[in-house]
């Protein structure tokens, strides 16, 4: 009965949704002082610290540049990657 | 009727005066809903002023949520019970309109919970009186259609649909017709029963790790539909073994009176069952081999019941859909001969000697396949 309501969570199970991205944010990690304010507002939950520097999951990072408007260091561009 | 009145004896509860409303909500006091949300003004009916009164008092422990729309009614209920909560909510004609969405929703994602419909005219012309439009709209979202006809039922069909929903994990609806049921004061028995605790198919609590009702491709709502529709059509057993558990034995999906030998039978559901049950019993005086089959539910569709009659059958409906009226074309499938009249839409009440008029002319072979009366 509920099989076709119930969905679980795993990775990508929509595709790699990074390709649906215009704007890719990129981290200067000079400026970076790695408060994570990019990470907690992320709403696709792919930004996380390796290796001590902020590190993005471009195959599912939708490219909606919330992580640059909440950075208070101004560490994060945008950079257009299609047309 | 005197004679009707007094067979019905009474075992356990209290009898007090009650009308349609204030039954619906004597039943919902028993049922204890953790939630009850509901939109206070027109189209809405005193029966969640009833609910009100008792949070208030202090004699019902439920959040009583006032929401700005029908819309937001039926979305807190639905919110409240996926967490396992047990909820009631009610409306009516364009309330009812106005929480369409919701109400796919609900039954889409197998929600039990109760909703008091007490059935009214849907505009234009501005209109929110006695007629069955706003339940023919709910009747095939995948909802269970119980239809009262006096306020006794009021409460036992709110009272059973608890259960009812929660066992079989669809959502329920009580419809009664609109002021001559809900506002009409009548003797009811309070039942003394307790009613079993919530249970449904699933919940949703902070730490479940799942998601519901997700963006959905291929198959899944083909699916999902297939499998409410099917419950729906086999919900049959599981609502009378419910059913007689409260209510006592002769509970069942359609009430039969008078049917067995008759030539003729009427099949009403509603308030005005009681009137027509009063001109069988006449007409039974004079000879007349006539029957009235009272379909208790409207969904699932009493079907065995229906295809059980014998003889000339008249289906008697207050909600013109397109050519026949609300049950009309769907009883014909079953009974091909069966004539219709779709009748007093709207609050244009039809009384006594009318229906008695209505009845004649059917025994004497003057209705055609589908009339309206007037």
């Amino acid at each position: 009965m509920l099989d076709p309501l119930i969905s679980h969570p795993k990775v990508g199970s929509a595709g790699k949704t990074g390709e649906w991205r215009v704007f890719k944010p990129i981290v200067d990690h000079e400026l970076c002082v790695l408060c994570l304010e990019c990470s907690e507002y992320c709403p696709e939950n792919v930004i996380e610290v390796r290796d001590d520097k902020i590190w993005i999951d471009y195959d599912y990072c939708k490219g909606c540049l919330i992580c640059k408007n909440v950075c208070k260091m101004k560490a994060i561009k945008a950079e257009r990657e299609f047309y | 009727m005197q004679e009707r009145l007094q067979d019905e004896s009474y075992k356990s509860g209290k009898r007090v005066l009650l009308n349609g409303n204030q039954a619906v909500a004597e039943a919902v006091k028993i049922a204890e809903p953790d939630v009850i949300a509901a939109y206070p003004i027109t189209p809405q009916t005193p029966v969640v002023e009833k609910l009100a009164e008792f949070v208030a008092e202090g004699v019902l422990n439920s959040e009583f949520v006032n929401v700005e729309s029908e819309y937001s009614a039926l979305s807190v209920v639905y919110g409240a019970a996926l967490t396992g909560a047990r909820v009631f909510t009610a409306t009516s004609s364009h309330g009812l309109a106005y929480m369409y969405e919701m109400c796919w929703w609900v039954a889409g994602s197998r929600v039990p919970l109760v909703m008091a419909l007490p059935t009214r005219s849907i505009g234009a012309p501005w209109n929110i009186h006695s007629d069955h439009s706003d339940v023919m709209i709910l009747k095939d979202v995948g909802w269970i259609i119980s239809m009262a006809e006096n306020a006794q039922e009021c409460f036992d069909l709110t009272l059973i649909g608890f259960p009812i929903s929660e066992e079989l994990n669809i959502p329920y609806s009580v419809s009664y017709d609109a002021f001559m049921v809900s506002h009409t004061a009548e003797v009811v028995e309070v039942r003394d029963v307790e009613l079993p605790k919530r249970k449904q198919a699933y919940k949703i609590l902070p730490n479940s790790e799942f998601a519901l009702n997700a963006v959905t491709v291929n198959d899944a709502r083909h699916k999902a539909r297939k499998t409410l529709m099917k419950d729906l059509e086999n919900s049959r057993r599981k609502i009378e073994k419910i059913g007689r558990c409260f209510l006592g034995e002769d509970f069942s999906l359609a009430e039969k009176y008078r049917v067995e030998d008759a030539d003729y039978v009427i099949v009403t559901y509603g308030g005005w069952s009681g009137d027509f049950k009063d001109v069988v019993d006449e007409m039974r005086d004079e000879g007349v081999k006539i029957g009235l089959l009272k379909l208790r539910f409207l969904r699932p569709l009493p079907e065995e019941e229906l295809k059980e009659i014998s003889g000339d059958v008249l289906v008697v409906d207050r909600s013109a859909l397109y050519k026949f009226g609300g049950m009309g074309g769907e009883i014909k499938r079953i009974i091909p001969e069966a004539k219709n009249v779709i009748a007093a839409l709207g609050g244009y009440e039809i009384g006594y000697s009318e229906i008695k008029a209505l009845v004649r002319r059917f025994v004497s072979g003057k209705i055609g396949e589908v009339e309206w009366y007037p």
